[in-house]
């Protein structure tokens, strides 16, 4: 732990293969973040933990989740101008899909509603886009909400790698792009998912819901109605990896 | 009933074409495509079982490219290009036309299930268009009476392969050119060159001596990109060729595979001798699918005379060979990295980068990845010596450059130049008039005005992929910016948030000041977009995607503002318009029915 | 030192396409709405009952627009309101009312008034007084330009109280994560 970089004017050490968001958060730092989870490979797709990189006389802003730390680096995080972007995309991401949190049985253990909260996000601000996604309630215990999909591929990833199930897969592309299940009839019910697959555990959001328990815990005592994402990020930071790919067919 | 079915065999045959590889799971796609014309989902159940891949894969991978598809899409597809010079030369009226003539609806298919009609991204045909593909073949010069034509051979359900040669004849359109395009040595006379210049170190310093540097838009050094790969301790090493040539208004790589295939697969085999690599890819556009047959007959020639294969030209140990895969339609696979994903018979998104292809490229191997125009100069820099390249062109930009020049001007076509050539001298050479403005490098690239054309056509000064588009003073640069936010939105991996919903976005909001809704309000908001993507987008197309915009409205303002209403804000959508629907349910006219768009009540 | 022929902000309220809870949640600053009555006048307001707004201040709008109505009532808001803010889940998202945006208001109607039994014996009305409904259902910001957003189903007493003190004290309002909710 003999090297570091600055973040925010603070020395954050990191051992060699963490990226700047691993680091930070290993440190006891937060850098806002969706699609990011400990136990899984970053992927850099939400892009909410933007930071901005000064090496020299330039300046460039890269995904931190996915930028390995390096000595030297100088990067800002939790200025105006790099928490107006976040709550920029966040509001983006409401916009696109649609996220009714007042019917929402995901309201307060939602990571997309407790970072707009963090961050001070008001409203989507943009047109919205009122996409049209059928529920799929096949699944006799399995509710998949698709209107709340954020398309951050944890399930993907947690299905493929962890459960080597690959009950999920993204198709099309752009704004078109969506969640599909394996299996020809396009229905959940005829997939292999179980309760207790990894899958079930990781979406941030309000699709992949267990059926019959949605408000077991009611509301206002929720993960994020204890305490807001930035103090619940720090606590889940330390978790070692165990996503080991070893579905061979997902493999990077 | 659409055809929905291989046979077992035939299936067979496909497969074991590609080893039944899971890699080479876009490559049976598009074959299975091209026979059935879709692909069934007892086809994607077989893939599934053969390939030992999940289905839902398998599906992700169709959804993804434009041109693979899950429904039938009529024995026959008719795609119109629809780059903003297709438009400029009529492609929406031909379009309407031939929709009239096969009685069906733009985007449906016919209700016997013979033939849709749609539009596509540019199809590399500028300099010839209108342009439409059949069933993938390219066909140029659309006219209602090639239109009729066309009507007449799909009613008397004709396959396309025998359709008339001549609608198929695509012209190269040289019209300047230099030591690329002017000179064709005899096959092999550079890699001798190369190899008795010495080992493949000695190749590789006499490209860093070249200075040639990238010629798809980047400009990264060609020689460091191959000295990265040939130290690259991983093993083994790939050459791949980037010709998924789809940045509207580029079709200079066309002209090359057509005209200079030799010269191409001898640099990309000068490559592989100076990196130590084995393996090579083409990876061909799918619009360029015609280029198939005639790209793989002279890989066969080259094969005979022993300038591929093993021990090549009686060098022992020297083994390489070159394989073409093509693309089916997903210009975000020009991105390197999204290359070599479809390489790999994946979706084309873009990877995170470090680390980069020249260590971790096609699956994870060290891969040199180069544009076409970048491999032909390279077998040039072979033959003649890095000193003599580097003598052309300007200091920071050797050798020439290939424009592909299209629009408003009396000679479009292909014309190479030194680098280091003013935009008004290509204006003059090409029979551009009042010329308005020039969109360099494609709506990636930058849009220039009257003022800028003594800018040099040069990596310090004007970059460029080789697109030239040429719009005289009759032109609309709105509808230019436009057409080029309907492109990115359509080309959009989806992968990263900026982009997936920031060039949707961008499309609305062009559309909606096109509708005449639009305020100073969308104009603030594009600089808002324009922001986000370029602060945090994942790849160039994100990062670019509202450069057409911006650029037509720094020197443009006044086609936008003329659209503009003089209110702050108001509706994206026509508040009047959102009652009729109610209006007819209740069969009210009166003028409590009706809203005005005014802001007033 | 506020002397006593200040003149008072003037507020307009008013519910949409909502379900008054947000005008309930007003209610529920208790004690604390005889602070607020010392700074501020309510013009039109379900608590007045004045049926059109004049010169405001401050216009408060809850609920969503999914009428030709809706649309009158904001626009005179708009016009009528130096600021004009969006209250609850709403008027900020289209909130539940929106819920329909997935399908076609033909299908809608001839659910609620055919397809199922109704007062109207099979028939959609078609009354002049009663406002048509429009094909979607929309926040306010996508109809007319909107200052400031408070999020909520509704928003808390508390929440509707820091926004206000701090707008009537001159202060940018800015809530805390403990006072932005969006359920």
């Amino acid at each position: 732990m003999s090297e570091s970089f600055q973040l925010d004017g603070e020395d954050i050490p990191y051992t060699p293969g963490q990226t700047v968001l691993q680091a930070a958060l290993s440190a006891g730092r937060y850098i806002p973040h969706l699609c990011y989870h400990p136990e899984f490979k970053p992927h850099g797709s939400c892009k909410v933990c933007t930071v901005k990189i000064a090496s020299g006389k330039s300046q460039r802003t890269a995904a931190s989740c996915t930028l390995p730390a390096q000595p030297g680096l100088e990067i800002e995080s939790d200025s105006d101008e790099m928490n107006e972007l976040r709550r920029t995309l966040v509001q983006m991401l409401f916009a696109e899909g649609n996220h009714f949190c007042p019917s929402c049985e995901k309201s307060g253990n939602c990571a997309l509603q407790a970072l707009g909260s963090d961050l001070g996000v008001m409203t989507a601000g943009f047109r919205h886009f009122y996409p049209d996604r059928p529920v799929d309630a096949s699944h006799p215990d399995i509710l998949l909400d698709f209107n709340r999909c954020i398309l951050c591929e944890l399930c993907v990833r947690a299905s493929c790698e962890v459960d080597e199930k690959c009950v999920f897969a993204l198709s099309g592309r752009g704004i078109t792009k969506h969640l599909v299940v394996n299996a020809a009839s396009g229905q959940l019910a005829d997939t292999d998912i179980a309760l207790i697959d990894k899958a079930m555990q990781v979406c941030p959001v309000g699709v992949i819901l267990t059926k019959r328990v949605g408000f077991a815990e009611p509301i206002g005592e929720r993960r994020y109605d204890q305490r807001p994402i930035s103090a619940q990020a720090l606590d889940d930071a330390p978790r070692a990896a165990t996503g080991k790919g070893r579905c061979t067919s997902c493999e990077e | 009933m659409p055809q929905s079915k291989l046979s077992p065999i035939e299936l067979e045959r496909i497969l074991a074409r590609h080893a039944h590889d899971p890699t080479r799971l876009l490559q049976i796609l598009r074959e299975i495509q091209e026979d059935l014309g879709w692909i069934a989902p007892e086809i994607i159940d077989s893939l599934a079982e053969h390939l030992h891949l999940p289905r839902a894969r398998i599906e992700g991978v169709i959804g993804f490219y434009s041109f693979l598809h899950t429904q039938p899409v009529g024995q026959y597809r008719l795609l119109f290009s629809d780059n903003i010079t297709d438009r400029m030369l009529g492609n929406q009226d031909l379009l309407a036309y031939l929709c009239n003539k096969l009685w069906v609806e733009r985007g449906q298919v016919s209700a016997d299930g013979l033939v849709s009609v749609d539009a596509t991204s540019c199809t590399g045909l500028c300099d010839q268009g209108p342009a439409l593909l059949a069933n993938g073949w390219a066909i140029p010069r659309l006219t209602r009476e090639r239109l009729d034509q066309i009507a007449e051979l799909v009613l008397s359900k004709l396959p396309v392969p025998q359709w008339p040669r001549e609608l198929f004849a695509i012209d190269d359109n040289i019209r300047r050119a230099d030591i690329l395009l002017a000179n064709t040595p005899q096959p092999g006379a550079a890699l001798r060159a190369a190899m008795q210049r010495g080992d493949g170190l000695a190749a590789l310093e006499e490209i860093k001596q070249s200075n040639l540097r990238g010629r798809g838009g980047a400009g990264f050094t060609t020689g460091l990109k191959w000295e990265a790969c040939r130290n690259a301790t991983a093993e083994p090493r790939y050459v791949v060729c980037n010709a998924d040539e789809g940045e509207p208004g580029t079709f200079k790589d066309r002209v090359l595979l057509s005209s200079q295939a030799d010269l191409l697969f001898e640099g990309m085999t000068i490559c592989a001798y100076a990196i130590d690599a084995r393996h090579g890819f083409l990876y061909l556009r799918g619009e360029y699918r015609y280029l198939l047959e005639p790209l793989n007959a002279v890989l066969e020639r080259r094969r005979a005379a022993n300038l591929l294969g093993a021990d090549i030209l009686g060098r022992t140990g020297f083994d390489f060979d070159i394989e073409i895969h093509v693309g089916a339609g997903a210009y975000v696979c020009g991105e390197e990295s999204a290359l070599i994903e479809s390489l790999e018979g994946n979706r084309g998104i873009p990877r995170n980068r470090p680390p980069y292809p020249v260590t971790h490229g096609y699956l994870q191997k060290p891969t040199t990845v180069n544009n076409v125009e970048t491999f032909c100069a390279a077998a040039l820099v072979a033959l003649n010596g890095g000193a003599w390249y580097r003598a052309i062109g300007t200091a920071k930009s050797a050798g020439t450059k290939i424009l592909s020049v299209s629009g408003d001007c009396a000679r479009p076509g292909i014309y190479e130049y030194p680098f280091g050539v003013t935009v008004r001298q290509v204006l003059e050479d090409c029979g551009a008039e009042n010329t308005l403005a020039v969109q360099i490098s494609g709506p990636s690239g930058v849009c220039i005005a009257a003022d800028e054309f003594g800018r040099r056509i040069a990596f310090e000064d004007l970059a460029t992929a080789g697109a030239f588009m040429v719009f005289d003073t009759s032109r609309d640069m709105f509808e230019v910016a436009r057409n080029f936010a309907h492109f990115f939105a359509h080309e959009s991996c989806g992968f990263c948030t900026p982009c997936r919903v920031g060039t949707a976005m961008l499309k609305a909001t062009m559309d909606k000041i096109a509708a005449g809704h639009g305020t100073q309000y969308d104009l603030r908001e594009i600089d808002k977009l324009n922001r986000i993507l370029h602060q945090s987008a994942h790849c160039g197309l994100g990062h670019t995607a509202c450069n057409p915009t911006l650029d037509t409205l720094k020197r443009f303002r006044p086609t936008y503002e003329r659209r503009l209403k003089s209110l702050d804000f108001e509706p994206a959508f026509d508040l009047d318009g959102a009652l009729a629907e109610a209006r007819r349910m209740t069969g009210r006219d009166d003028a409590g029915a009706h809203l005005s768009t005014e802001g007033k009540s | 030192m506020p002397a006593p022929e200040q003149k008072k902000i003037r507020i307009a309220t008013t519910s949409l396409a909502g379900c008054f809870g947000c005008h309930m949640s007003l209610l529920d600053i208790d004690e604390r709405l005889f602070a607020l009555l010392e700074q501020v006048e309510f013009d039109r307001s379900p608590l007045t009952d004045i049926k059109h707004c004049g010169p405001c201040d401050i216009g408060l709008v809850e609920g969503g627009i999914c009428n030709a109505e809706n649309v009158h009532v904001l626009r005179e808001f708009r016009n009528n309101c130096k600021i004009l803010v969006a209250v609850g889940a709403c008027a900020v998202t289209g909130g539940l009312p929106a819920q329909r945006n997935h399908l076609s208001l033909a299908d809608c109607l001839q659910e609620v008034y055919v397809t199922e039994i109704s007062l109207h014996n099979g028939m959609i009305p078609n009354d002049p007084e009663l406002p048509l409904p429009l094909d979607k259902v929309h926040p306010l910001h996508e109809v007319v330009k909107v200052d400031y957003f408070i999020p909520g189903c509704p928003p808390s007493a508390d929440t509707l109280w820091k926004f206000l003190t701090d707008l009537l004290t001159g202060r940018t309002p800015k809530l805390g994560a403990d006072l932005i909710r969006y359920d």
